[in-house]
């Protein structure tokens, strides 16, 4: 018979070695898996990890990690507040595209007036619609205690619905020739989320997500909402004796999380994608999940987290491009990270014992 | 505009070496939407790169890059396959339109090919899209005469002009020989999604539909009609063969490759130029599979007789009278639709139901 049972102490130091480990073990097995398909190995590794950063063209590929990584670590940063305190937001998807149709909406409505105010505007409008769509089941669940992992997940689905409805009605281009798809924003000076300085990647995305990282550091580890959110998610009734009201905490991590993707969505839809369309999300707010459990829900490692996920879509296309890998092999790729890295932190938290149960 | 001037030098550097091993071979890059294992529209795109291949073999590379999403993540992926010596790149669909016009601008001497689409900003852009419409004529005629209840399902992706075109081509041919139909949409806001599409299939089919007609990729519903029995499909996007002779009584195929190996020898000849090219069943960018033998004898050869009018020209799917859905005149008799009006569909034809989704 096998059992698991808690380590009385897991090891402080398998902790923070777990996320390394995972993510060599990725590199053995996916090695192993990319030899089966008849690739050579160490070269499909060395073009997912090593081209990017340093192969010919990283000039090119060093900015595209900053505007792929930067909506990743956006929306975990806030999921990690929610998920410290044992708050499950799992619908950023939903509120990403909240952010981008309101962040657009906003703009546009403007259009085709030129101003300085237009796109603080737009952030504003971001923010706020982010957060909204992330009060819905927040405040489901304090008035009526439901499930905010199942609201929320749905709310994606609602979202995605009313994004298609943009997309064809209210937002569409009216220069687009009956096209599904609003006018491009990249277009639209006063609108458009341009890089600060050209050729770096960075534009106003990636300073808010650096923003973002600071203000959640500090948050928990120097102010009392943060000790709250900790205490909550380690001994939740610890936290009530100490004067925590559970209520307001779920509305704070539900809402704060819900403006930070809406954020990423309206510098997404401003800048590198320019448009509100029928698929104008591609799946930011589940990644950023990966990405906040590989970070362990600490701003610095999410930091490190969403950077290596946004190494690997972009080695993954390099290596589908250059050496013909399935685009299936790279999502398994990316998936034995966060199995590995899951897997790990059960055999850190717990250890197997075989044979028969000790008789008391 | 460093990053500019950067990927400007760069390109020139290529275009250098490229040069020099243009000679012995041309590098052509695709970037796919969905998965070539998709049986619909990308297998059909990567059927036309396999044709290419076969077609000049030593003389070309193909590369390609499945599952790439619209917006930046396909602007990096063109980027790339642009950097990597890509001599043409083919982004095929509809949401790669401003990436590829946006990668063009970076790179002069690559020439782009942009399925479906309008934009052609740069000299060194095309568009390309097929004329299924003409498809969906022959479609409507066999539906027409197939069906017995007079309820013609239809599962619809998007509202966009090219499935409302096709709505419209097959609720006009389908009325012509049967007067009495009657067509029920649903959208279901998707390409390509199995689950979906078969219970859209199931929906219609309670609804006392006999004939199923689908602007999505999956066989899904061919199953699901397959399952209820009596229900008459079509294939969409590939022949779907697997479910002849019924349900599946004929297909619309898109047959990429006579125009990507012409398009192809055009770059190695040097005579390429930026164009629109919106070919149809005549230039056999629109493929009619075999019509079945459930398909009674003398249906089966209207449509040739179909198929043959429109890909000679003789015969055009919008043809007057005809009104639109609220009674205003459309096209006067025997007048012809223009490729204007055709492109920016946006209205249904009149006797057809409901509203369009907005």
């Amino acid at each position: 018979m096998i059992r698991i049972e808690a380590r009385p102490q897991p090891s402080a130091v398998m902790a923070y070695a777990t996320p390394v480990l995972a993510v060599v073990l990725t590199m053995i097995f996916g090695g192993i898996l990319f030899a089966v398909l008849g690739k050579d190995p160490l070269q499909a590794i060395a073009t997912i990890f090593w081209e990017p950063i340093f192969g010919e063209f990283a000039f090119f590929y060093r900015p595209q990690l900053l505007i792929k990584g930067a909506p990743l670590v956006l929306i975990a940063i806030g999921l990690a507040l929610g998920f410290r305190a044992g708050i499950w937001n799992i619908g950023a998807e939903g509120q990403y595209i909240a952010g981008a149709i309101c962040g657009a909406g906003a703009g546009l409505a403007f259009f085709p007036t030129e101003s300085v105010l237009i796109f603080p505007f737009m952030v504003l409008a971001g923010a706020l619609g982010g957060w909204a769509w992330a009060m819905i089941p927040a405040v489901l669940k304090v008035k009526f205690g439901t499930n905010e992992i199942l609201v929320s997940l749905m709310l994606v689905y609602v979202a995605e619905q009313l994004l298609a409805s943009m997309s064809l009605g209210l937002l569409k281009n009216p220069e687009g020739f009956g096209f599904p798809g609003s006018r491009n924003l990249q277009q639209y000076p006063s609108a458009h989320n341009a890089e600060i300085i050209s050729g770096t990647g960075m534009h106003w995305g990636v300073v808010a997500a650096l923003i973002a990282v600071i203000f959640a550091y500090v948050l928990l580890t120097r102010h009392r909402l943060g000790f709250a959110i900790r205490v909550t998610g380690e001994a939740p009734r610890a936290a009530k004796f100490g004067g925590v009201n559970p209520g307001r905490l779920v509305l704070f991590c539900l809402g704060m999380s819900g403006l930070l993707a809406g954020l990423a969505g309206m510098f997404e839809v401003a800048g590198p994608s320019g448009q509100i369309s029928i698929d104008f999300n591609v799946g930011y707010g589940f990644t950023a999940i990966i990405v906040a459990f590989l970070g362990r829900l600490n701003p610095l490692g999410i930091v490190a987290a969403g950077l290596l996920m946004a190494l690997t879509y972009i080695g993954g296309d390099i290596a589908q491009s250059q050496l013909g890998l399935p685009a299936a092999a790279i999502q398994v790729f990316q998936g034995m990270l966060l199995f590995f890295l899951l897997a790990l932190d059960v055999l850190t938290n717990y250890r197997v014992r075989f044979g028969a149960a000790e008789v008391l | 505009m460093k990053l500019t001037t950067l990927l400007a030098s760069a390109a020139m550097v290529l275009g250098l070496a490229g040069g020099a091993i243009a000679q012995d071979k041309t590098k052509v890059g695709f970037v796919y939407v969905g998965p070539v294992g998709d049986g619909g529209w990308t297998y059909e795109h990567d059927q036309g790169r396999k044709a290419v291949e076969a077609e000049f073999g030593d003389q070309v590379e193909t590369v390609f890059v499945e599952n790439v999403a619209e917006g930046p993540d396909s602007e990096r992926v063109m980027t790339q396959m642009a950097l990597d010596g890509a001599d043409l790149i083919f982004t095929t669909s509809f949401g790669y339109m401003d990436p590829t016009n946006n990668v063009a601008a970076k790179f002069p001497d690559v020439k782009f090919e942009h399925a479906t689409g309008y934009k052609r900003l740069h000299s060194n852009v095309s568009t390309y899209s097929a004329r299924f419409y003409e498809g969906r004529a022959i479609q409507g005629h066999i539906a027409g005469n197939m069906t017995e209840s007079n309820i013609i399902g239809y599962i619809g992706s998007f509202p966009i002009p090219e499935v409302i075109r096709g709505i419209n081509s097959a609720y006009i041919h389908a009325k012509k020989v049967n007067p009495d139909v009657e067509f029920k949409i649903i959208w279901v806001y998707t390409w390509f999604d199995p689950a979906k599409e078969a219970d859209a299939a199931k929906t219609l089919i309670d609804q006392g539909a006999d004939v199923v007609l689908q602007h999505t990729d999956s066989t899904a519903p061919q199953a699901a009609a397959q399952e209820a029995g009596g229900v008459v499909t079509f294939g969409q996007a590939s022949d779907m063969g697997q479910y002849a002779p019924f349900p599946r009584v004929s297909s619309i195929i898109d047959d990429w490759a006579p125009y990507y190996i012409a398009r192809t020898r055009a770059v190695m000849d040097g005579t390429w130029e930026s164009k629109d090219t919106w070919d149809g069943i005549g230039a056999g960018m629109v493929g009619i599979g075999e019509i079945s033998d459930a398909v009674p004898a003398n249906v089966k050869e209207e449509a040739l007789a179909l198929k043959a009018a429109l890909a000679d020209g003789s015969y055009h799917a919008f043809t007057g009278p005809l009104n639109k859905q609220d009674g205003s005149p459309f096209l006067a008799d025997g007048e012809t639709a223009d490729d204007g009006t055709l492109a920016g569909m946006n209205f249904y034809v009149e006797g057809i139901e409901g509203e369009i989704p907005q």
